[in-house]
């Protein structure tokens, strides 16, 4: 499986950390909403298709992503920074190409 | 200053080694530069790291993920976004950096110590270098003065092209000697010199 890191372009996946469901909402750390927390820590959508997910490029530049896996096929439909705010580390045009 | 040892010292022979019987096409050396610096620029204050950079090294960075470039003595590439690591032969950058980088733009962490610098040249270079990393060092991919991060076995490495048939890598200090003799494992084959 290979992911395109925005900053470094495509890598293989040893080089990134899974960091966990993307669609996840964590409450306020202050409150005592138990189910919100639960919800949080518990509930996932599991589901048959493209799920947001958030990875880190723990062997590459260390950024954080956000990206869009199929679970059925791998298929990997968008990679973005987590932050972004990175306006000037869009890879150069010309080392895009394939 | 003190004389700085190097980590790789009992494994580092000078002379040709390995299969060299038709010349060597492996040259391995180790560039000790005097400081090794990593900058860091917080959220859009990118330019302005750019800047200090320019106004401090003399090197001006051009724009997008992984540009460098390489004066002989001083060279510098992007390995992150927005995070820099700048060389130079000559200690003491830290310091001048620490004067430019105020602390509304960015960091300066100074790895002088904490990092080895590797340099592997001649024409097996991109081929040698294939079978530790899964990147792609053709030069349309991977110009010269381009920084890249990868991992050899989950030794962080940070690699730059300072040459269309060398390249610098820069490894944790702790794990150098290990790198540097799989490095001249990985040459045997094609014949190395150590300089
Ligand atoms: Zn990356």
């Amino acid at each position: 499986m290979l992911i395109t890191c925005p900053y470094c372009g495509p890598r293989d996946v040893i080089e990134f950390t899974y960091q966990g469901d993307g669609n996840r909402e964590r409450p306020d750390p202050a409150s005592q909403n138990f189910e919100a927390w639960n919800a949080y820590v518990y509930d996932r959508l599991n589901p048959a298709g493209d799920h947001n997910e958030i990875w880190q490029h723990s062997g590459g530049c260390r950024a954080h992503l956000r990206v869009v896996r199929n679970t059925l096929t791998h298929e990997i439909s968008s990679v973005a920074f987590v932050r972004g705010d990175h306006s000037s580390a869009a890879r150069r045009k010309a080392e895009d190409k394939p | 200053m003190a004389e700085r040892q190097s980590p790789l010292e009992p494994e580092f022979h000078v002379g040709s080694h390995g299969n060299f019987e038709h010349g060597v096409e492996i040259l391995l050396t180790e560039t000790r530069p005097g400081s090794i610096v990593q900058l860091a620029a917080w959220p859009g204050e990118e330019k302005k790291l750019m800047a200090a950079i320019r106004a401090v090294s003399g090197l001006a960075l051009p724009d997008g993920a992984g540009g460098g470039l390489s004066d002989g003595a001083k060279s510098v590439f992007g390995f992150a976004p927005g995070k820099f690591t700048v060389t130079d032969e000559a200690e003491g950058l830290a310091a001048a950096f620490a004067k430019a980088v105020t602390p509304a733009i960015g960091t300066v962490t100074d790895l002088s110590h904490g990092r080895t610098a590797i340099r592997i040249a001649g024409p097996k270079a991109e081929w040698v270098l294939s079978k530790f990393f899964a990147i792609d060092f053709v030069l349309p991919a991977f110009p010269v003065g381009a920084g890249r991060s990868t991992t050899h076995h989950d030794v962080f490495a940070q690699i730059q092209r300072t040459g269309t048939d060398q390249f610098d890598i820069y490894v944790f200090r702790s794990f150098a000697r290990s790198f540097w003799k799989a490095l001249c494992h990985a040459s045997e084959e094609v014949g190395y010199e150590v300089q």
